[in-house]
């Protein structure tokens, strides 16, 4: 089942790399969007996929019984779950603003507002 | 008391930077205070007279960076001895000097902090046995001669001839350093007198004419040597202490040291002795050739000292018991000459406000301390008896006669440039002082230079004399060591009296020839400056510096064009070269050092995901072709919701849980500022949108080629099941991941909270800011 998660992922950063490249300035949020949800599914699939058994420590227990889902990654995605939201939240804010200030909403024509 | 051995640089470096604020205290007369650091310097040196004589020597370490070979090792040796007493000795009579030439200058705090700076760079750099330590003082010396030559950094040309002399002897000290490296590599040390007693195996090795044509690539560019010769003369563009320090003692003849220095070590093959000789007798041609033509006094001095540069690394080049001598008594005596010449144009140039030899005459009357200093310096210049110069003319040519073969060009060359140094010694230390005075005719009424400008000059100049008639004491205890120090001998012998050189033989004549010449050199000296500009202008499109300026301007020009291609300021750009540098080499590491196959269970599968991922993949397309809010917004979602529910599917609830709540939270942000947002469009043509989408794609396969290989490898488990066992024992919390966020991983935690506020504040003050413009808008 890695293997298909693998190729999604493949497809979620190819996806969000392609609209990286667009000009338009919301594609640029839409990349991003895009590329920190394979991240973190990239994250996640490493560390192996087990179904159905997360690292619970039953209530008559001390350890989680065997075998359970690696806890390491899941601690480490939910960490960027949450940055990745506020990044994603500044940046719309940010682009709305830009875009008003600026007055268009082709990113080349932001290398203009210098001078 | 070898301490004394690091004390000496020590105690000048504190007079560099006590300097600026003695000014503010002292005033000009600082002057004198600070000229106290390198006479003192210059009497622990000549304390030490004892062992050098002996050859003995003295040696001090100290450890500094020991693990690398950096230690702080210092050794005075004869060659150290020579240079140390010339650098302290005339560097205390410049400090003096440049006291009366600069006086009243609003910087001259900083001035007097360049210029002992140097003197404490040099001094260490000559008392070195340390390869490393070597090279630190010797870019200690490019930075502080580069302060020093742009040190009228208000003008355009002094910043560009400084930043020459620094370019090109900054590169040839990275090509010394590698020579360094390759010698220690050699020989396993980085002590330069181990290295010298093992000669025989740095000749063995195959990287010998590697280290050769290395080193000397730096000390070629250090000592001016051609083709690097241009940048001394253009260093002139200094205040004249500078140039009269950087010209006699110092900084030039840095390279010599050094060829010295490694001589015991590299000398005895072809390729050593005829590269020394053959580059030096073409820079001392070159240099007289030019120095005919030249006009302003220091410009002349300029090519002589580069003559005299190449006559010292020719007199290497031969390598003989005599020639060596020769070298010696040369470097001291143009030391001595030069120091003095270049001072005495300094004070002519204060007290009459030109340099210009076509207008110079008749100072003598005016300034009669000055002459006599002058006119001393020259004689000696010209190698006349009975001046110390003389005995180093003579030594050259005894030096000569020895050769043989086709070798005996270099007697040839050495005659040549004699003869017209000769004439150019006269031309720039007597021609100003003679003949009908012309005061009048001179920018401004001159008089006599003050005490602090005529001492030096006096003293160096009656040196020259003194040790010419009586050269004894100065043989024994500063040219015999330096000699054996260079031969790499224990003790040398020389007989220099003055009356064993004047005997009737084929050198004397050669003398005879040169000093008739350089007469007729110095008679007819109008004749070439009537063709001066012609010729000069003729010959500079094909010069060395014409070249260096092609080099110049063809990296500036190849450093915008890259610049220009590179940062082009547009995000596609940037993305797109970063995407196929990293599948470049992503591709490339995986090809040499894994391979290809992957094993893959395609058999494996659960029906619920693989339908999953399929909706997910067509949102992801869609979420990029489309050009209506609506449908991105519902892929993005559906792209979010779909993640959220492989978290949950594969044992990850808490991710599932915040994965639901953030993704909510997007959408409804994005639906808030929909109306704010522009429509989407499609800006990229048809090849570019193809081009992006190749590369897009190659980058995806990659990660999923990446994540597939990452699979099959585990670093640490024992991480994973450590902390999901001690969750509940350690941490009394049954959610393994819950545990890991806000106990064993807490800081992160702080972290990401902190991100989220920052955020949280940024999008605060942009919506604030945009209500103001708004409300500001509205109400004009």
């Amino acid at each position: 089942m890695e293997a298909l998660i693998a190729v999604l992922v493949g497809v979620l950063f190819a996806a969000g790399t392609y609209s990286l490249m667009r000009r338009s300035v919301v594609k640029l949020v839409i990349g991003v969007l895009l590329i920190s949800q394979g991240a973190n599914l990239l994250v996640f699939t490493v560390g192996g996929l087990l179904a159905g058994r997360p690292a619970l420590v039953p209530s008559d227990g001390t350890v989680p019984p065997e075998p359970y889902g690696d806890p390491l990654p899941q601690a480490m995605v939910l960490t960027a779950i949450v940055i990745g939201f506020g990044l994603a939240a500044f940046l719309l804010a940010l682009v709305a603003r830009a875009q008003e200030a600026v007055g268009s909403d082709d990113i080349n024509a932001y290398k203009n507002t210098d001078t | 008391m070898p301490e004394f051995l690091i004390a000496c640089p020590a105690i000048i470096f504190i007079a560099a930077f006590a300097a600026p604020c003695l000014r503010c205290l002292l005033g000009d007369r600082v002057g004198y205070v600070l000229s106290v650091a390198p006479f003192a310097a210059l009497g622990l040196i000549l304390s030490q007279a004892g062992p050098v004589e002996s050859g003995a020597g003295v040696a001090y370490s100290l450890d500094w960076f020991s693990a690398l070979g950096a230690s702080l090792d210092f050794r005075l040796d004869g060659l150290a001895f020579l240079m140390s007493i010339l650098i302290t000795g005339i560097g205390g009579f410049i400090v003096l000097y440049a006291q009366g030439y600069m006086h009243g200058h609003p910087q001259l705090g900083r001035f007097y902090l360049y210029l002992l700076a140097f003197m404490g760079a040099m001094l260490g750099l000559v008392l070195s046995d340390n390869l490393i330590l070597l090279f630190v003082f010797w870019e200690l010396t490019s930075i502080t001669s580069y302060l020093l030559i742009g040190f009228n950094h208000e003008s355009k040309e002094a910043r560009w001839k400084a930043l020459q002399a620094l370019l090109v002897t900054g590169l040839g000290a990275m090509a010394m350093l590698a020579g360094f490296v390759l010698l220690a590599a050699v020989t396993g040390t980085w002590k330069i007198s181990e290295i010298n007693n093992l000669g025989d195996l740095v000749q063995a090795s195959p990287f010998y004419s590697g280290i050769i044509v290395l080193l000397l690539i730096g000390a070629f560019t250090k000592s001016a040597q051609v083709p690097f010769h241009f940048w001394l003369p253009n260093a002139m563009a200094g205040p004249t202490p500078v140039s009269a320090f950087l010209h006699s003692a110092t900084m030039v003849k840095a390279g010599i040291f050094l060829i010295a220095r490694t001589n015991p070590a590299l000398s005895g093959s072809g390729l050593w002795e005829y590269s020394l000789a053959i580059f030096g007798s073409l820079t001392l041609l070159l240099a007289m050739f030019l120095g005919l033509f030249q006009k302003d006094v220091k410009s002349i001095l300029a090519y002589t000292t580069l003559g005299v540069l190449g006559v010292l690394t020719m007199l290497l080049g031969i390598g003989s018991e005599y020639a060596i001598k020769a070298m010696v008594v040369f470097l001291l005596g143009h030391a001595l000459y030069k120091a003095t010449l270049f001072m005495v144009v300094g004070s002519i140039d204060h007290e009459t406000g030109t340099r210009d030899v076509t207008l110079l005459r008749g100072l003598r009357g005016l300034m009669p301390i000055t002459a006599i200093a002058s006119g001393l310096a020259a004689l000696s210049m010209s190698g006349l008896p009975p001046f110390f110069g003389f005995i180093g003319k003579e030594l050259i040519y005894k030096a000569g006669v020895k050769l043989d073969g086709i070798e005996i060009v270099f007697l040839a060359a050495a005659l040549v440039g004699n003869l017209v140094m000769m004439g150019l010694a006269l031309k720039a230390g007597i021609g100003p002082f003679f003949g009908k005075p012309n005061h009048d005719a001179l920018p401004k009424k001159p008089h006599e230079a003050p005490f602090s400008m005529w001492i030096g000059p006096i003293v160096l100049a009656v040196a020259g004399l003194v040790i010419g008639i009586i050269p004894f004491w100065v043989t024994e205890f500063m040219v015999s060591p330096a000699v054996a120090a260079i031969k790499g001998t224990e003790i040398a012998h020389l007989d220099l009296a003055l009356w064993n050189l004047v005997k009737p033989n084929l050198p004397l004549l050669l003398s005879g020839i040169t000093v008739l010449g350089g007469f007729f050199v110095f008679l007819y000296r109008a004749r070439f400056w009537a063709v001066a500009d012609r010729v000069l202008a003729a010959i500079r499109p094909y010069g060395a510096e014409a070249m260096y300026e092609r080099i110049f301007n063809a990296t500036m020009w190849f450093s915008k064009f890259q610049t220009r291609r590179l940062q082009t300021g547009r995000l596609h750009d940037y993305v797109f070269m970063i995407v196929v540098v990293a599948v470049g080499l992503l591709l490339w590491a995986i090809n040499k050092h894994g391979e290809w196959s992957i094993a893959v269970n395609w058999a494996e599968y659960d029906t619920l995901m693989v339908g999953l991922t399929i909706i997910m993949t067509i949102a992801a397309v869609l979420a990029v072709l489309a050009n209506s809010y609506i449908t991105v917004l519902a892929s993005l979602g559906t792209i979010g919701f779909g993640v959220a529910l492989i978290f949950a599917y594969y044992g990850a609830p808490d991710l599932a849980i915040t994965q639901l709540l953030v993704e909510t939270l997007t959408v409804v942000l994005f639906m808030f500022v929909i109306l704010m947002l522009p429509k989407l469009k499609t800006f990229s043509s048809g090849a570019t949108r193809l081009r992006d989408m190749i590369v897009a794609s190659a980058f995806g396969a990659t990660i999923t080629i990446l994540l597939l290989k990452a699979l099959n490898i585990q670093f640490s488990p024992a991480i994973s099941s450590t902390l999901a066992e001690m969750s509940y024992p350690e941490a009394k919390g049954k959610n393994v991941v819950n545990v890991i966020l806000v106990d064993f991983r807490a800081l992160d935690t702080l972290g990401e909270i902190v991100v989220v506020a920052t955020a949280a504040l940024g999008i605060a003050a942009l919506v604030a800011a945009g209500l103001k413009k708004r409300k500001g808008e509205e109400s004009s």
